[in-house]
């Protein structure tokens, strides 16, 4: 094995990064933070890529299979030679990838912040906790620890709230964060719960081990942890599903996915990063990366794909109806994130069964490209129009030449028309799902059209529909934000054509794949369908939307309100555990907790003042305490105590 | 003996001696402006650490009333570590005192007697250490010379010390007259369960309690503390406690093994009151030199918990402990000593919205409280951890729930002060300070040192391989 140590830096970068910018930003480097920021993660992206070379390249694979790769172990808490908590660098193809989509996304980013957020009051600090962000991601995908996992995780949570609140004068943005970061709090005490129950039976927190140890069928710790049940399901199941619940609420998937829209408040390039390419797809990153243990339980992984396939389809419905632009972006997102979970739940480990494991993360792999290119475009439309809402859009194609062309080849290659990046995963998916389970694929088939239609709809929207109203001051934007645009797009035609097969697998072993183009004619001349009728409908300015939503009635109403999922929280919490189970409560802890509280202050206060007599100043009154003390111990241990 | 062995051995304490004489020389010189005295004596304190990390090997001197060993090296490594920081944060108050030779003859006086406390192999040589170290530090209690307050705590300090160390001494004379030995390392084979033992023993265990501020043996502590310079309150509340607390580990490990049942409920018994009271008290102080003192009691109490583990894991977890604790309890000091230095302010209140004018010393104090508090990531979270994980070690539980539950209520009385300095309005808040560069340079020592010991494991690591087991 070789030397892998440099990839500690490729996380170490952006924290000190954060350190530097944080501590001293605001005061030193005003105006240099960006550049700071983005050259460290230069760096650390060339980094990334020099370590996927040696790993693809060099010397990943032992008689053809990748292999998984400690880089460096540390032992960070030892309580004694059994209990201790390590902290490790984990190498192997899907932290490989991820550490590729995460530094150059990031980077990307980085880079067109330069341009999106310049003149900020606090553009330093915007860098500082871009770097955290960034940090904290990085040391998620490399962890070779699941405890180790849960921390950054919860790191992510923290860099992620900060960013959604960066304009905290908005109250609607700090509502968000909150709500971003109570929702998924909510679904990480599940990942805790599950971490524990997992660790508990499996006997360590190590993931090599950890596998190791819950997949092969004769191992005490799989007998355990199958025969132990908790209301009738076994301990296995709880623990994968209550991981799940962890990653689905990071993940946006329904029922946690109320989050999500709302965290559009935060900066637009802070959204293309954390809610297009990476922290939206840690919970497919902790399925796959647990995969091995998920494949072992078919009722953790059907949880798995239907959670999957509904939030896949319900978020594409409510696409279709929604008006604020980042939003449909959101949804999008949280639809094509169910893709690449049920992905995930119709796959098994190892062989031909694992093509669904491969599809996922290749789709998650192309969509971190095509979806944080349709962000930074966004950003670029809301930069110019000062607006979010499409309404306030059209006709933007001659005032901005190269946003307009990146934006198209982005909702293509999402759409899914060849030969766009997304086509290819896309097909895989779908190839997955045919194999194994029908109704998934039609279900996946109709949420592809879906796709098409709400994208173009989008795109219609922004960039035909009318002549553009504005008189403008500024125009597309400096070059930091034009580059990234043009280096994704060419990104979101090339990376569809990566074989990305003969990389990433369930078993590391090479998947051998062919497009069927028989196969690929439906989903294919159905987007084409489903893009002409959005051409139809809102390439020019007309009254057939408003006919086709009086058409669907009472649908569309409910799919353009979210089908009432906050408002069936807000009563779930306000009209039903508030009354019901808080004013109780409140009222327990009114009287009663804090009687005792109460109660034990005047206690402590009384007592205090009791001992304080004791404290009189006197010398000679000490020297009598003492004695006593002394006296006392005697009787007590002498002749007491025996 | 070879000359040789006699000098590295006692290395550490010839270098202090040097300084001392060395000291004694420049006072008999020509007058020198306080600052050039003030950095040549902070250097040689530096050297003299830096000297304390070589050539550290076990031996021992004098008919085996001298020992040292690795661990032996590395607490006094400790301690001349907590002096030169103590030094450096009172370059500000010395540098306009009329006796700063002086001052510093007195603190090393009593760092010598702690050294030889320390590597003592012998009950006598103990209670020669033990004065030693205590005596100096009355004298430099005084140092405030205007206040009459500081003069009162030198004598109550003297008497106060005077009467422990009698009951001490008889409970020494006790343990030679029932075993006619001194000697550690023999004394333990012949330390039994009779009642004259016993009680020869718990007068000896009083008079660690004594110097240790533990309940009911404290008294003294906030009266001195109080009246006391800041530098003396730190070197006081810091180093001496650090200084019998490693001594107090290592002759309940060895000499008393055999009362190890005895010694482990009284222990529990003491390191209960302790904490129960120190943090009543704590909690209504209003002075933070004295509410310093008694959340510092309070950490003594945690401290006997950890001991009460008898394993190696114990000595370990109070020396980890203890060096978390100089670095945290000095980085207050610190703060709390530039405040009073120059604006006189020493009250709690007094440092509502304190953010908002020197926001590097608040940072500084609130890390340095949430270590003392013991909140994650900070040091002091993982030292009292280890402490509760060594002292259930023999599986009694109850008094480690009512310590954790007792740290609960430390959180609120450290955590009132974060709220103070961050959160409570204030229209005269104190004004912002310039920090000369030493005092600066002790604060992220500090700062540093609670961060570092805490993520780094090998702190803790290295500290446990050199414990011995029990």
């Amino acid at each position: 094995m070789s030397n892998y140590s440099y990839i500690v830096f490729i996380p170490l970068l952006p924290l000190v990064t954060f350190i530097v910018l944080g501590l001293f930003g605001r005061k030193y480097f005003k105006i240099s933070a960006g550049a700071i920021g983005t050259t460290s993660l230069l760096t650390s992206t060339v980094l990334s890529f020099i370590a996927a070379r040696q790993y693809f390249f060099v010397d990943g694979k032992v008689n053809g299979i990748y292999q998984k790769i400690i880089a460096c172990k540390y032992t960070w808490l030892e309580f004694s030679p059994n209990v201790s908590i390590d902290m490790g660098i984990i190498i192997d193809p899907i932290s490989v990838m991820m550490l590729i989509v995460v530094t150059f996304v990031s980077l990307m980013v980085h880079v067109f912040s330069l341009g999106y957020m310049k003149g900020e009051e606090r553009f330093a600090t915007y860098y500082a906790f871009l770097s955290l962000f960034t940090f904290s991601m990085l040391g998620l995908v490399l962890s070779s620890n699941i405890f180790q996992v849960y921390i950054f995780w919860e790191l992510v949570g923290v860099s992620s709230y900060l960013l959604i609140g960066y304009y905290f004068d908005k109250p609607s943005a700090v509502a968000a964060s909150k709500k971003a970061f109570i929702v998924t709090r909510f679904a990480d005490l599940g990942f805790l719960i599950g971490i524990l129950i997992l660790g508990f039976y499996g006997g360590t927190l190590d993931i090599g081990l950890l596998i190791q140890k819950l997949t092969s069928l004769q191992s005490l710790q799989w007998i355990n942890i199958t025969t132990a049940s908790f209301l009738g399901v076994s301990m296995l199941t709880w623990g994968l599903v209550l991981v799940f619940i962890g990653g689905a609420g990071k993940s946006a998937m329904f029922p946690l996915h109320i989050w999500l829209p709302d965290a559009m408040e935060g900066p637009t390039p802070v959204s293309a990063l954390i809610h297009a390419a990476t922290m939206v797809v840690a919970g497919v990153y902790l399925v796959a990366r647990l995969f091995p243990v998920f494949s072992m339980d078919a009722a953790a992984l059907s949880i798995v794909t239907y959670t999957g396939a509904f939030s896949a389809l319900l978020a594409a419905v409510i696409a279709c109806t929604q008006t604020d632009i980042k939003r449909v972006l959101a949804y999008s997102t949280m639809s094509q994130i169910g893709y690449m979970m049920f992905a995930l739940g119709v796959a098994k480990q190892g062989g031909e069964n694992g093509l669904g494991y491969m599809a996922s993360m290749f789709h998650l792999f192309t969509h971190a490209f095509f979806k944080s290119l349709l962000f930074l475009g966004a950003g670029a439309v809301i930069h110019l129009v000062h607006s979010n809402d499409m309404k306030d859009m059209g006709g933007l194609r001659k005032l901005m030449p190269v946003t307009h062309i990146a934006f198209l080849i982005a909702c293509l290659a999402i759409a899914g028309i060849p030969p766009f990046a997304g086509f290819f995963s896309k097909e895989e998916i779908l190839l997955a799902a045919y194999h194994s389970n029908k109704m998934i694929y039609g279900v996946a088939l109709f949420t592809a059209a879906l796709t098409a239609f709400y994208m173009f709809r989008l795109y219609f929207s922004i960039f035909w529909s009318k002549e553009p109203t504005l008189h403008h001051s500024h125009g597309e934007g400096t070059i930091s934000m034009k580059l990234p645009l043009i280096i994704l797009a060419i990104c979101a035609v090339g990376v569809g054509f990566v074989p990305f097969s003969t990389f990433v697998t369930a078993d590391g072993a090479v998947l051998e794949t062919h497009t069927d183009i028989l196969f690929s004619i439906a989903p294919v001349s159905l987007t084409i369908i489903a893009i002409l009728l959005a051409a139809n409908l809102y390439k020019t300015q007309n009254n057939k939307p408003e006919r086709l939503a009086t058409a669907f009635g009472g649908f569309y109403k409910a799919a353009s309100r979210k089908f009432f999922v906050d408002e069936f929280y807000l009563f779930i919490t306000q009209k039903i555990i508030f009354p019901l189970i808080g004013q109780p409560i409140a009222w327990i802890d009114k009287n009663i907790v804090d009687g005792c509280i109460n109660l034990l202050a005047n206690i402590t206060g009384k007592i205090a003042g009791l001992i304080k007599g004791f404290q009189s100043g006197k010398v000679q009154s000490y020297a009598l305490y003492f004695f006593g003390g002394i006296a006392a111990l005697a009787v007590i241990f002498i002749y007491l105590w025996k | 003996m070879i000359l040789t062995d006699f000098f590295i051995l006692l290395r550490q304490e010839l270098l202090i001696t040097a300084i001392i004489f060395g000291l004694l020389i420049v006072k008999l010189g020509k007058d020198r402006s306080n600052e050039s005295i003030l950095m040549l004596i902070n250097l040689l304190l530096l050297l003299n650490l830096a000297a304390g990390f070589f050539c550290s090997t076990e031996g021992a001197l004098f008919s085996d009333m001298f020992r040292t060993n690795k661990l032996i090296v590395l607490e006094k490594n400790i301690l001349n570590l907590a002096i030169w920081i103590i030094s450096l944060q009172s370059y500000s108050w010395l540098k306009t005192h009329k006796h700063v030779i002086e001052f510093y003859i007195l603190l090393l006086s009593a760092l010598l007697g702690m050294f030889f406390m320390i590597s003592s192999g012998n009950l006598l040589m103990f209670y020669l250490g033990l004065e030693m170290s205590t005596i100096p530090l009355a004298a430099a209690a005084n140092f405030d010379l205007s206040k009459r307050q500081s003069s009162e705590a030198a004598m109550k300090l003297i008497i106060s010390s005077a009467f422990s160390s009698g009951l001490l001494l008889l409970g020494i004379s006790l343990v030679y007259g029932t075993t006619g030995t001194l000697t550690l390392s023999e004394l333990s084979s012949q330390m039994g369960h009779n009642p004259l033992q016993v009680f020869a023993f718990i007068l000896l265990i009083s008079g660690f309690a004594f110097k240790i501020s533990a309940v009911p043996f404290h008294l003294w502590t906030a009266d001195v503390y109080e009246g006391a310079p800041i530098a003396v309150t730190a070197f006081l509340s810091v180093v001496s406690k650090a200084a019998v607390l490693f001594v107090f580990v290592s002759i309940l490990y060895t000499t008393f093994k055999s009362l190890a049942e005895l010694w482990y409920n009284l222990l529990f018994l003491l390191a209960l009151l302790t904490i129960i009271i120190g943090n009543l008290f704590a909690l209504r102080q209003d002075n933070f030199k004295r509410f310093l003192a008694f959340s510092s009691i309070a950490q003594v109490g945690f401290i006997l918990i950890g001991i009460s583990g008898s394993s190696q894991a114990g000595t370990a977890s109070v020396v980890y402990f203890i060096l978390i604790y100089v670095f945290s309890n000095l980085a207050a000091f610190g703060v709390v000593s530039l405040v009073s230095a120059v604006t006189g302010k020493e009250k709690i209140s007094d440092y509502k919205s304190f953010y908002t004018t020197n926001p590097m010393l608040a940072w500084v104090l609130t890390i340095a409280l949430f270590s003392l508090a013991g909140v994650p990531p900070t040091a002091g979270f993982f030292g009292k951890f280890f402490l509760l994980m060594a002292g259930s070690a023999n599986g009694s539980y109850w008094p480690i729930t009512i310590a954790a539950l007792n740290m609960v209520i430390s959180f609120y009385y450290y955590l009132r002060v974060v709220k103070a300095i961050f959160m409570d309005a204030n229209d005269k808040p104190v004004q912002k300070l310039v920090v000369p560069a030493l005092p600066k340079l002790a604060l992220y020592i500090c700062v540093a040192g609670i961060i570092v010991t805490g993520l780094w494991s090998s702190v803790y690591d290295y500290i446990y391989s050199l414990s011995p087991g029990f």
